[in-house]
């Protein structure tokens, strides 16, 4: 893993942008971008692959919605049978209406809470998580991208320093 | 700037030439500022009214329900009127931040936040009335299907106050891990803008170790979306379900298959009226008039208007088809609210609801900020006599006549109602202190489309 790291700041999202646009085509390796607030457009330039966490999302849902079918049957219908206000609850189907609005409830339950689970895990977030955005600026008003150097120093800053730059940092990283 | 487009027709919703730094100043600022004297003022008057509240939630739980007001033929009257009203609250803040999200209406950026933190602030309130009904509130797991040693016996699910217990906690965990998605890179903004170690510390807490990577950025607005496309149909139910307590009972007045829709629209209604009133209080008192600008009141008072008109439509339905039924209980129970011993109630839910939002067609009402004021506040007195009449007038005239009575309620009704409203305030002014009030995140986004410094610059370049 590189330990040298050419962050190349900027102070606002079109240039940054065009920045990404510019490096991508020269063939330069971006690490990673931090930016402030999401930039339209920037998953797309960087080549990121669209996030399947929608699709996680529907499974988690479809899990809830055949979780509350078995509750219910489980606890209406098959394990005490009760005849309540002249409706008997012997059979899943005929009872089946009073059951959807709690189908639903937990489709979206299941859905909802599981979904910002895994997006919580898969973008390591949680409490006592230390933050790991190089400079604080970059939650405030500055567009970071992050360049892993190697013996490119040079080429790589002439190559960043074509672009609507605000700051150039070359950073060490001497724990890795 | 051309990606930025938007209509110079649609007018700024962010003003005072902000630049993306001066939005995190303007939104930190209540955070890492003091606390005037008002604020502390208008907080002990919470937390006093909040005391008393618990006081009296102590006195009903150590003496027994009979405390309140109720009698054997109302059997059920403030406690259930308090809770459908904080829960109709709550609806605008959902509304807000999902309905308005998938519609891609911006100028819900500058009030989304707030306006969830109200939500979760009046469901907890809700919440604390069925528990407190319960009488045994240590026994409040029994509404949980969990297995049990009193020989398998289940909680009935053909019941609508059971459909109420999933509806309201799904809500309730929905709205808020919503809300805090959301905080999270407002949160981690004001850790790296922090000074003081303690506050550092817990906005790292809080903010998860958000870093706002690009791939993190992109699995957000997934999640917003999805989330916005689950809240909407969660939001329509929970008051469906709610208004179902009344509607699948056989009581005339309550027995009426317009309630779902009713009820959403008076949610929505009394939802928007309260997100005015804390609003147009806390643009002034943290200084966030660039952000919570008149346009955007004025668009919550279209929305007051435009569902006040569907209630009004629903209370002269209602009235019709009592008539049209030909059924002499169902024309009672309504000739009996708008003429009986509870016309007051009736005709001030009337007035407040039907006739007060109908001034917002006037441009010069709408956008008079002490007028929008006075009308959220009226709005949400109305709303409370809506349930009120519903409630108390349909249960008053028993079927016999000799259990025919009134309700009063007790000072411990009134206590409890009271400490909720307390308890609200006190959360509310405890977030305007602590929480980036503004999703500033998502503002700075609107930014170049909407704000008036870069309109002037598009006016001025013709593009």
């Amino acid at each position: 893993m590189a330990n040298k790291f050419l962050h190349a700041i900027y102070d606002d999202d079109d240039k940054l942008l065009d920045a990404v646009k510019f490096l991508k085509k020269e063939g330069v390796y971006i690490e990673d971008v931090f930016t402030p607030f999401p930039v339209h457009g920037l998953d797309k330039a960087l080549g990121l692959e669209p996030t399947r966490i929608s699709i996680a999302g529907f499974i988690y849902g479809c899990i809830g919605f055949a979780f509350a079918i078995f509750m219910m049957n489980y606890i209406m219908i098959v394990d005490w049978p009760q005849n309540i206000g002249g409706k008997p609850s012997f059979s899943f189907i005929e009872n089946m209406p009073a059951f959807v609005p709690i189908m639903f409830e937990l489709t979206v339950f299941f859905s909802a809470h599981l979904m910002v689970i895994t997006f919580y895990l898969r973008s390591r977030l949680w409490p006592f998580k230390e933050a790991e955005n190089p400079i604080p600026e970059t939650t405030d008003d500055k567009f970071l991208v992050q360049i892993p150097v190697s013996d490119n120093e040079k080429e790589l800053k002439s190559k960043v320093k074509k672009t609507d730059i605000f700051k150039i940092d070359i950073v060490e990283n001497k724990d890795e | 700037m051309a990606s930025h487009y938007e209509a110079p027709i649609r007018k700024p919703l962010v003003t005072g030439n902000k630049t993306y730094h001066q939005i995190s100043v303007d939104v930190a600022k209540p955070i890492e500022g003091k606390a005037n004297k008002q604020w502390w003022i208008v907080f002990s008057i919470s937390l006093v009214l909040f005391m008393w509240g618990v006081g009296c939630m102590i006195y009903t739980i150590s003496t027994g329900i009979g405390v309140w007001g109720l009698n054997k033929t109302v059997g059920w009257a403030w406690d259930i009127t308090n809770f459908v009203w904080w829960i109709g609250i709550g609806h605008a803040g959902t509304l807000i931040s999902a309905v308005l999200l998938l519609f891609r209406q911006k100028w819900r950026m500058g009030i989304n936040r707030s306006a969830e933190a109200m939500t979760i602030f009046s469901v907890m309130q809700a919440g604390l009335f069925p528990l407190i009904h319960m009488g045994r509130p240590w026994l409040a797991y029994w509404v949980l299907p969990i297995p049990n040693q009193f020989g398998s016996l289940w909680v009935n699910f053909n019941s609508p106050l059971l459909w109420d217990v999933f509806a309201i906690s799904t809500y309730l965990t929905v709205s808020l891990v919503f809300w805090w998605t959301g905080l999270l890179p407002d949160f981690a903004m004001i850790r790296d803008r922090a000074v003081k170690p303690f506050q550092k510390k817990i906005y790292s807490l809080v903010s998860f170790g958000w870093s706002g990577r690009a791939k993190d950025w992109q699995r957000f607005e997934e999640i917003s979306l999805v989330l916005a496309g689950l809240a909407t149909p969660l939001v329509l139910s929970v008051h469906t379900i709610v208004s179902f307590d009344f509607a699948t009972s056989v009581i005339p007045g309550w027995h009426t298959t317009i309630f779902p829709p009713y009820f959403v629209a008076g949610a929505i209604f009394s939802g928007f009226a309260m997100v005015n009133t804390l609003l147009i209080v806390m643009r002034k008192v943290c200084n966030l008039e660039d952000y919570i600008t008149l346009q955007h009141i004025e668009l919550m008072n279209i929305v007051i208007m435009i569902t006040g008109s569907i209630v009004g439509c629903a209370y002269i339905t209602e009235l019709f088809i009592a008539w049209y039924s030909g059924v002499e209980y169902e024309q009672y129970a309504f000739l009996n609210r708008a003429t009986g011993p509870y016309w007051w109630a009736y005709w001030a839910m009337m007035t407040c609801n039907v006739f007060s939002p109908q001034l917002m067609w006037f441009k010069k009402l709408r956008t008079s900020i002490i007028f929008s004021f006075i009308i959220s506040i009226v709005v949400n007195i109305g709303m409370w006599f809506e349930r009120f009449v519903i409630i108390v007038t349909s249960l008053h005239r028993d079927y016999l006549p000799s259990s025919w009575t009134m309700f009063s309620p007790s000072f411990v009704d009134i206590g409890i109602f009271i400490g909720t409203i307390g308890f609200f305030f006190v959360l509310f002014l405890l977030y305007a202190r602590t929480f980036p009030v503004i999703a500033q995140a998502e503002v700075k986004t609107i930014l170049k489309s909407s704000g008036d410094n870069y309109k002037k610059m598009r006016d001025k370049n013709g593009k």
